[in-house]
């Protein structure tokens, strides 16, 4: 489930970010005034702070916040955008990228650029009423209150943490942050060096804390690797505080050449076999550039069609060896492309797994119980998708935690659990995808949302709109309800991320709420860049493949519908009336018709249309092809695929076409 | 117009009815035989068609169309020349197609003309400059425009089919 190293995986996104935000500070400092140029940097920084805190890098996420926070003066338009304050904003960019480099180390000179931000901010607006209220968030919390509890803490941290990208550093300094303490390494059971795997976390740490019971504090700090590893914590006499001869370790065991055979047998014995399935774990799994998986697909997509031709002409062949190699062939090809298939396709769960840790820490922060659920793990989407998807979740999970659920008192009198939910559920409706956060919190307030869609100039007053329309204000950019700006929400950022990026990906966000029992909120997205199973159908010379998902059912056309057409054109399908359209006159299909037509009865939505067809033909796997813009304004198709004889069918789009059949149908009897 | 230091276009000569065009030999990528040709219903007659080049799926264009000429069934002379043109600044792979194709020659820049705007069958927008060769002209069609005025053209009748967000 854990991806190998998210950390790495968070690196990465943030160093584009960063790209992305100096970018758009120079070219700030070029145009001061440019609205878009002030959301998008702030943007930025919003999705730092959001995947920092996600993925443990709190010191960058605290200073990211405060940054954010003095830029938050620029995008109110509070202060304008000064050539001081961008240089300043760049020493910040420069700062954040230190932290994310090399977050062990001790980065100095964070609250030193904060404070020159502040005072280019309130140089450049004096009469900012509001100055920023700053509370300096102290890396390592100041000295904890009674200093009389002293705790001795143990721990040994299970065998695959550093696959996971576990860094027991970050760890240890989490528990600083409970207190003065002072750390001893354990390193007994460090291994000869000839026999160290170095993925394995041989070191044990001894902590003596001082801190009111931090039982629950460390619980925290180990959530997430309690299984296999050792823990205790234990209350330490005050006598045995005085010095620390912890038993240190003989050097011996790291200088020692071991003899080879036996000591890699002894270490083993200690090890388990973990560390053996970490570390194929982690060697098995590579980044490759999606441009090049799409170079595969084409190839082996030729190879499947010369296949296809060989495969024929050893039909008409005598030749017994050929036949055989045929296929073999055959065989293999059929294999290549199942497999080229699947690289792309990741279950949709190891996106979810990354989001127990942000409900953690937004439980934590926000003092909100929370059960998170998740369902359809395995539903399987294109992985550059996924990808994608990522930030438009983290936004809507945390508006979901942050604006949904309501504290525990007021859940209590409403006759709710104190303890609210988070569902995140993934699901396959015909031909798309639905992917839904539900929470059982307070709903969305359509009063307030109409008194800010109005305060923004966003509706009229007094204009009326529809429930559906007015949620999406919601996604305007700029709108936020919150009253008070929390390090989690509330600035109005975000929403219009996820909007942006659906539709980018060609899909829509459905929102749907009740007063009282909370709110969903449903990204519905088309499955074009996936491999779908499709029904190869003929009307005249063509072949056209229609989505299997989209079918309902086949059933034979009538004989005796032919002769009074106009005006009827319905079908009676156990009862209910469904219209259909013969595909060949929307087609203009000159070619003569076949006796015995079949309609497929697809669906789309909520409503059914039935496609008259003159044969069909049988189920294919279709790789999807998007069609060039010459062609982007036919709207009946899809996209294309290419057949296993090589010629190319056009995918027949459902949704339009169930559409178009009514204004068909109903055009056919106004006539 | 690009032409070489020397003054030269390379130009790849082809057949359409009795005319002979160049088009700039450096966009295109390959010259094929007859392959089958997929009908697209409702599509406009310039570019009907669509074909398998290498597993790609490329939409095959007909010169023909735009110059208003008759469009005789293929032959054994029928190629689809395989090349990159710009459509609205988007790099994308066409076919085109022609009824012979001839060979890769060089055309003095300075034997080409500006195409005269009156006294042609032909739109004159459509065309980048008429070449001289062999005491005979050789048509330099502007690939550029012609598949740019396409994409306008089939945009504005698509405006008015809604299309349902599903």
């Amino acid at each position: 489930m854990s991806f190998p190293d998210p950390s790495e995986t968070f690196r990465q996104e943030a160093r584009e970010l960063l790209e992305q935000l100096e970018l758009g500070l120079l070219d700030l400092e070029q145009n001061p005034a440019n609205d878009d140029l002030i959301n998008s940097t702030f943007r930025a920084l919003h999705t730092i702070k959001g995947s920092g805190a996600m993925f443990g890098f709190t010191a960058v996420a605290a200073f990211v916040h405060e940054f954010e926070t003095a830029f938050d003066q620029v995008r109110k338009g509070h202060s304008p955008a000064t050539s001081e304050l961008i240089a300043v904003a760049l020493d910040a960019k420069d700062h954040i990228h230190k932290l994310i480099e090399q977050p062990d180390a001790p980065q100095a000179g964070g609250e030193g650029i904060l404070e020159a931000l502040r005072i280019v901010l309130t140089a450049a607006d004096i009469e900012a009423a509001a100055p920023v209220e700053v509370e300096t968030p102290e890396p390592v919390a100041a000295p904890a209150t009674a200093a009389n509890g002293r705790w001795r803490i143990r721990f040994r941290l299970p065998g695959d943490a550093l696959v996971y990208g576990t860094n027991p550093l970050l760890l240890l300094d989490e528990i600083k942050a409970i207190g003065p303490c002072t750390i001893v390494a354990l390193t007994d059971t460090i291994p000869p060096l000839d026999v160290i795997d170095p993925e394995v976390p041989y070191m044990g740490w001894q902590v003596d804390l001082t801190a009111d019971d931090p039982r629950a504090a460390i619980d925290d700090v180990f959530l997430f690797l309690k299984d296999g590893m050792e823990l205790s914590v234990e209350p330490l006499e005050a006598e045995a505080v005085a010095v620390q001869p912890e038993p240190e370790p003989e050097p011996a065991p790291v200088a020692t050449p071991a003899k080879p055979g036996k000591a890699p047998k002894a270490a083993k014995s200690v090890e388990k076999e973990a560390p053996a399935n970490a570390e194929r774990a982690a060697s098995s799994s590579m980044r490759v550039d999606a441009e090049r998986l799409d170079e595969l697909m084409d190839r082996v997509g030729e190879l499947v069609i010369a296949q296809a031709r060989l495969t024929q002409i050893a039909a008409m062949s005598s030749d017994g060896n050929l036949k055989t190699i045929a296929e073999e062939l055959e065989r293999l090809s059929s294999g290549l492309r199942d497999t080229t298939m699947g690289i792309r396709m990741v279950p949709i769960g190891t996106l979810f797994s990354r989001f127990r840790r942000l409900i953690h820490d937004l439980s934590r922060d926000l003092g909100k119980e929370i059960d998170f659920i998740t369902s359809g793990e395995d539903t399987e989407l294109d992985k550059t998708m996924i990808e994608r998807l990522a930030d438009p979740l983290v936004h809507l999970i945390r508006n979901s935690v942050d604006h949904g659920l309501e504290p525990a008192e007021k859940r209590l009198a409403a006759g709710k659990p104190a303890k609210g939910t988070v569902r995140l559920s993934a699901v396959y409706a015909g031909a798309e995808v639905a992917i839904s956060v539900t929470d059982d919190g307070a709903g969305l307030n359509a009063d307030r949302i109409r008194a800010k869609a109005e305060e923004a100039g966003l509706l009229a007053p007094d204009a009326k709109i529809a429930d559906q329309d007015l949620w999406q204000m919601i996604f305007a950019p700029g709108f936020s309800t919150a009253k008070e700006v929390t390090s989690l929400s509330g600035r109005g950022v975000g929403m219009d991320v996820v909007k942006r990026i659906i539709d980018g990906l060609r899909g829509s966000i459905d929102v749907a709420t009740t007063p009282g029992s909370g709110s969903t909120m449903t990204l519905r997205l088309p499955l074009t860049l996936a491999i779908i199973d499709g029904m190869l159908v003929r009307v005249g010379n063509g072949r056209y493949t229609i989505p299997l998902a989209a079918v309902e059912e086949c059933v034979e056309l009538p004989e005796g519908i032919e002769a009074n057409a106009r005006g009827r054109n319905f079908l009676d399908i156990r009862g209910s009336l469904v219209p259909f359209l013969r595909l060949r006159e929307v087609f203009g299909t000159k070619a003569p018709a076949e006796p015995h037509q079949k309609v497929v009865i697809v669906s789309s939505g909520e409503g059914r249309v039935g496609l008259v067809v003159d044969q069909i033909i049988g189920n294919n796997q279709t790789v999807i092809k998007q069609l060039s813009k010459l062609h982007s304004s036919i709207k009946s198709f899809s996209g294309a695929t290419i057949l296993g004889d090589g010629t190319v069918a056009l995918i027949l789009d459902t949704a339009h076409l169930v559409q178009f059949g009514q204004g068909y149908v109903d055009q056919g009897r106004a006539a | 117009m690009s032409t070489t230091e020397t003054g030269s276009m390379k130009a790849l000569t082809l057949r359409l009815q009795d005319e002979l065009f160049a088009i700039e030999a450096g966009s295109v990528r390959e010259i094929l035989d007859l392959v089958p040709i997929t009908e697209v219903p409702n599509a406009s007659p310039f570019v009907s068609g669509l074909i398998n080049v290498r597993g790609r799926v490329v939409p095959l264009a007909d010169l023909r169309v735009m110059f208003g000429m008759d469009r005789p069934e293929p032959d054994e002379d029928t190629r689809i020349v395989v090349m990159e043109v710009d459509i609205d600044g988007e790099p994308t792979v066409a076919g085109i197609l022609a009824d012979k194709v001839h060979d890769v020659t060089d055309i003095e820049a300075a034997s080409i003309e500006e195409a005269p705007r009156v006294g042609m069958r032909w739109r004159p927008e459509f065309i980048r400059g008429i070449g001289k060769r062999n005491g005979g002209f050789i048509i330099i069609p502007d690939l550029g425009r012609i598949f740019e005025t396409q994409g306008a053209r089939t945009a504005s009748p698509a405006a008015s089919e809604e299309r349902s967000a599903t």
